[in-house]
């Protein structure tokens, strides 16, 4: 937020009240705020899990096995007899990790990428963009192996290795998004006024792209911990007895007919959260529509 | 270019046609009861074949088709799994055994019509076992005299191996020594014949990757001949005019499916598109147990599950540690939850009654035990333990016995164990190398003799993979045992070094395999024994019989 | 434009180029190999195999050999499966994906882009909330999740179509393309309703209303071409999502295709198999980035007239 803060700041143009305008709208706007607390209230549950979860994390009961909820187990057991209550507290902290770091390496490495081959166009536009495509041709999956298996499987670098392959839409959309806006003529104005171009992009560009990237910023983190279930149902990702909402969701959908509740409870978790996001990332479009607010 | 009514327009068309399709289609008749009237087998094979050429090939999926296709010497009884006539009607042993010589059957012919001769098996074993073939199964042929090292180029003349065509029925294999067990190993692909003619019109005898396996220009002498190949989706054989046996081949023809997906695999079984799965669904088990006239069938299978030890590590270079980890491990209870009851608790290498030989038991879960023997080792109560890991390939069962596993040596011994997993390929290459403390591995037997258990700990066998090595131990299985006078004298020194070897525990034995499979009740002659080998040419399809609980 | 077009193909050239050389060094350098197997194979054999493939050969002159074969369109023997060529698994596949892939992406535009055009029509009320909770539904929902829950309700309760195969049974192609293409109907839903937004609060959108155009025809005539440009943007690279994405339908539906190759290839250290799908692929990304860069360009009215005085 920083960023946003030094444009507020700086931007004297559209008025230092912009970004105080768009919480306000924000704060306005009841399902974006119930979204908002819904996340927050997840990651506090996550931060806390190791001291709030009821049962202990790797606590079997192999003669209980697969029950259904009950007082002792109020999401039922798997069939390990592990409380499901306690997994999907655990595999909330690994999924909310995975989603927002590696969205959030996408999102630095994507839109400044994007910004700048959309802006200063022409060879410097080919060269970035055959760059992507390049990374885009990549067997990702012969990637990913190869990097785990080299550099032995750690999870930080799973998150680095997904982001660095979901950057590439990133900075396709906000290289298309820029291209249309350098159109724009308070853009040219701006050009014409004699602006540096890291002033242009970062006061008159980015802002104005907000709105799309935002948008696919909250499509990215579902789609990112969902490529980690992947992942991690390949072997390739999370080691157990560490989960994740995508790896118990995963298992869920193999054993619905015998046990629903070992798929329901994570997919509830999982839906949840997405749908929070979604609606916060609309309600901060909506809030951020700098042409939306200027009539 | 996307105008919205175009796009409702489209949207409608589609809806429409989509609703037509399924009531057009109603779903008609199952595959089940089409192959009953006309005596089609539906057979869930488990994975696309890598090809058809017997002497390239590895693998299971590969072996049932193989089978349908060719025929082998001698062919082992699905019921007894005792050898039984195949291409040769009689087989006569000589020399004490180191000779034996299989008569070959005048009717035994290719699907051409031509003859199968005793000079097409000369041929096909030189094939088999030339260094330029790469035949990965080429050591099926390593106790007949020289075959071995005409494999490792040290002779190159074949003539010089221990296979001779006396005349176009006669074959005379002289072996290194006796071999009570060669006669099974006719049954396996890599010993089988092919027909040199058809070899030589697509490439050179050693060829790999000719299509002479290819549909129009395969020739085989089994019961079947090959109709159709479409690449992952489907394999189609059908009854042989030329087949010797054929008055007792039933089925007209066998559709093998390449169902990699053991759960699709399952539903396809449900709604009767197939007759038979390779495997069940561990969490399908129960519901499948349950039904009355249950097509669920569960056998004792060769193999054995079992942990291997890095015997050079810390900690589990000291023998203590190493049992006491093996006493805290309760396989009763493992088998019953894990496994769901679908394996038999095993506490040494051999399967129990490979061939009439039971292993010996040498200890029993026995935490207390196991306490005293860690302690010894200098872990009282596990203080002190630097830590251990188990390594695994990446799959689902795989992980749920290593974490139940897990989770008993820290309740047991109070001791930390983490779990790595690796994919496939990297894990081999660290079983390999023996780079793991512990590491999970499955043997599954080439034929039924406890010699294909036993040999795998001779001090540096290819699959030893523990750092093992008892001098003892390699004379009792490489010279003693095979110069034993009766059955009885050799299972008595195979017991003997299996001893050695379990008082060293160099593996964790886990569970004893079995085979799971889905037969629909039409189906008969469908045997299971323990080497989980059918021959399609017992089998037969009863119309009218249904699935309890099918939908239609 | 033409010239624009040929620049574009004649730059994906040597990004191709880049693409095989990193794709066979890296594969050449991942531990275990094609023809390790749990049985170890015994020395004498494997040289065998090695020299029956060219493996025996310095990794520099396998590099040059592959890429004169290449030049000449072969791609060379399959490890996995002996007695096949790469080109022949491919060209078996491909018809089967490239279906499956198109039937897929039809049903993700149709749906995808309805629904957000008509969420965005009517922003914050129940004609946005219920078709955007649906695409979201849609989001969470992933293949390995909807495809068994579509064939346990469609295949197997109401037993209305078949649940597995592909042009074997009548019916059988419906289930593996919704579920392949819904998650993508989400996104695309996603995309056109912020789209739409973006263009309906701009200037000439409210011209067009000032002169009194109905709103329909507002719509399609006006807003849908620049709406719709972040939707064409995602295409190219949904397509390569698909024709990887298909891995885990075709699995669950038993479709001959070329996913399932792509994947196992990795996990057999199947080297040709890897490249040539690896070749085969990058060849169609940058194929479709490009159509997608074009139509995008196509429909953005401004660049459209800086192409056109390029060109002249």
């Amino acid at each position: 937020m920083t960023t946003d803060v030094s444009i507020a700041l700086t931007d004297a143009e559209q008025g230092s009240s912009l970004w105080h305008d768009a919480w306000i709208r924000l704060s306005k706007n009841k399902m974006a705020v119930g979204g908002g607390a819904i996340l927050l209230t997840f990651i506090v549950v996550a931060l806390l899990t190791p001291w709030i979860a009821p049962y202990s994390y790797e606590a079997q009961n192999l003669d209980l096995g697969a029950s259904p909820p009950s007082a002792a187990h109020w999401l039922g057991t798997d069939i390990f007899g592990r409380d499901v209550l306690t997994q999907i507290m655990y595999g909330g902290r690994v999924s909310l990790a995975v989603g927002f770091i590696a969205t959030g390496v996408a999102l630095i490495i994507g839109v400044s990428w994007g910004a700048v081959a959309g802006y200063v166009g022409g060879r410097v536009d080919a060269v970035m963009m055959r760059l992507v495509d390049i990374l885009y041709a990549l067997p990702f999956m012969i990637f990913i192996v190869l990097l785990m298996v080299v550099f032995g499987r750690n999870v930080l670098l799973l998150f680095l290795a997904i982001g660095a392959v979901e950057w590439l839409t990133m900075a396709r959309i906000m290289r298309s998004q820029v291209q249309s806006l350098r159109q724009q003529e308070f853009v040219e104005a701006a050009v014409s006024l004699g602006l540096s171009p890291v002033t242009i992009i970062r006061r008159h560009v980015v802002p104005n792209a907000l709105g799309p990237i935002i948008v696919y910023t909250t499509l990215t983190i579902p789609s990112v911990m969902l490529l980690e279930a992947f992942l991690s149902f390949l072997g390739l990702g999370i080691q157990p007895p560490q989960t994740s909402w995508g790896l118990l969701i995963s298992y869920g959908a193999e054993t619905m007919e015998e046990y629903p509740w070992l798929l329901i409870f994570p997919g509830l978790a999982l839906t949840i959260t997405l749908f929070s996001l979604n609606f916060l990332g609309d309600g901060l479009r909506d809030a951020l529509d700098v042409r939306g607010s200027k009539d | 270019m996307l105008h919205t009514f175009l796009e409702c327009r489209l949207r409608s068309l589609l809806f429409t046609s989509l609703i037509l399709l399924i009531t057009a289609c109603g779903r008609g008749e199952s595959n089940v009861v089409q192959g009953n009237r006309d005596g089609v087998l539906h057979y869930g094979n488990g994975a696309e074949p890598q090809g058809l050429d017997p002497h390239v090939v590895t693998g299971v999926p590969e072996n049932h088709i193989i089978r349908a296709l060719f025929e082998g010497l001698a062919v082992k009884n699905p019921q007894t799994v005792e050898p039984e006539p195949g291409v040769a009607e009689r087989w006569e042993f000589s020399d004490g055994g180191r000779v034996i010589t299989f008569f070959l059957n005048p009717d035994a012919k290719w699907s051409n019509g031509e003859q199968v001769t005793a000079s097409d098996y000369v041929w096909s074993w030189n094939r088999a076992l030339h260094p330029g073939t790469g035949n990965e199964y080429s050591y099926m042929l390593f106790p007949v005299v020289n075959a071995e090292a005409y494999l490792k180029g040290e002779i190159t003349d074949f003539n010089e191996v221990g296979v001779k065509a006396i005349d176009d029925t006669t074959l005379e294999v002289t072996l290194n020594a006796p071999t009570p067990y060669f006669v099974q190993l006719m049954d396996h692909y890599s010993t089988f014949a092919v027909h040199p003619e058809t070899l030589m019109q697509f490439g050179e005898m050693t060829d790999r990757y000719t299509p002479w396996t290819r549909v129009g220009n395969i020739v085989s002498n089994g019961a079947f001949t090959l109709s159709e190949w479409s690449l992952n989706r489907r394999i189609v054989v059908e009854k042989s005019e030329h087949y010797w046996d054929r008055d007792k081949v039933s089925l007209n023809s066998v559709i093998f499916y390449p169902t990699e997906n053991v759960v699709s695999e399952e539903r396809m079984f449900r709604v009767e598109q197939l007759h038979y799965t390779q495997v069940v669904p561990l969490d399908k088990i129960p519901a499948y147990r349950s039904m009355p006239d249950t097509p669920y069938v569960q056998a004792p299978y060769l193999g054995t599950y079992y942990y291997l030890i890095n015997t050079k590590r810390p900690p589990v270079d000291d023998a203590r540690v190493r049992k006491a980890l093996s006493m805290a491990v309760d396989r009763e209870t493992l088998v019953r939850t894990v496994l769901q009851e679908t394996a038999v608790p095993a506490y040494s290498i051999t399967p129990p009654d490979t061939l009439g030989y039971f292993p010996p038991k040498l200890f029993d879960y026995d935490p207390e035990q196991a306490r005293k023997l860690l302690a010894e080792a200098g872990y009282p109560n596990g203080d002190g333990w630097p830590g251990l890991e188990i390594l695994y390939n990446t799959q689902e069962a795989h992980r749920k016995i290593a974490v139940a596993i897990q989770q008993m040596w820290k309740k047991e011994l109070n001791i930390d164990v983490t779990l790595s997993n690796q994919e496939w390929k990297v894990y081999l290459d660290s079983v390999t190398q023996i780079d793991f403390q512990i590491a999970r591995r499955g043997w599954i037997g080439d034929y039924v003799d406890a010699n294909n258990f036993l040999d795998l700990f001779i001090t540096d066998g290819g699959n030893n993979n523990t750092h093992y090595s008892d001098p003892v131990y390699d004379d009792l299985i490489l010279y003693r045992a095979p110069k034993a006078e009766t059955r009885e004298a050799r299972y008595e020194l195979f017991a003997e070094a299996e001893t050695r070897l379990m008082e060293e525990m160099p593996i964790i034995p886990i569970y004893t395999y079995t085979s799971k499979h889905l037969i629909h009740p039409s189906v008969e002659g469908l045997y299971s024994n323990l080497m989980d080998s059918l021959n399609l040419k017992y089998v037969q399809l009863v119309p009218g019989r249904q699935l309890q609980g099918s939908t239609q | 434009m033409l010239r624009f077009m040929l620049i574009r193909i004649l730059q994906a050239l040597p990004v191709i180029f880049v693409v095989i050389t990193a794709t066979f060094f890296l594969v050449r350098s991942a531990p275990g190999g094609p023809f390790d197997q749990e049985k170890v194979v015994i020395p004498e054999v494997k040289k065998a195999l090695e020299a029956q493939y060219k493996l025996d050969l310095p990794l520099h002159e396998q590099y040059f050999a592959y890429l004169s074969d290449l030049a000449q369109g072969d791609l060379g023997p399959s490890f996995k499966y002996p007695g096949r060529s790469v080109n022949e698994i491919l060209f078996s596949g491909l018809p089967v994906t490239a279906e499956l892939g198109l039937y897929a992406l039809l049903i993700a535009l149709c749906i995808g882009v309805s629904a957000g055009v008509f969420a965005s029509l009517r922003p914050n009320t129940a004609q946005d909330y219920v078709p955007m909770s649906l695409a979201m539904i849609g989001i969470c929902m992933p293949s390995f999740l909807l495809g068994p829950l579509l064939v346990l309700v469609f295949g197997i309760w109401l037993d209305w179509l078949p649940i597995t195969g592909w042009g074997d049974i009548p019916g059988d192609k419906i289930l593996p393309s919704i579920t392949l293409g819904s998650a993508y109907a989400a996104y695309i839903a996603r995309l056109s309703r912020a789209g739409m937004l973006e263009i309906l609060s701009q200037d000439y959108i409210r011209t067009a209303r000032a002169k009194g155009l109905p709103e329909w025809q507002v719509v399609t005539r006006h807003a849908l071409r620049g709406g719709l440009i972040p939707v064409i943007a995602f295409l190219g690279p949904a397509f390569a999502g698909l024709l990887a994405g298909s891995f885990v339908v075709e699995t669950i539906f038993q479709i001959p295709g070329l996913g399932r190759f792509y994947v196992q290839a990795a996990f057999n250290r199947d080297y040709t198999m890897i490249l040539g799908t690896t070749v085969f692929l990058s060849t169609l990304i940058v194929f479709f980035n490009l159509v997608s860069d074009i139509t995008a360009a196509w429909l953005n009215p401004r660049l459209r007239a800086q192409f056109k005085g390029g060109s002249q």
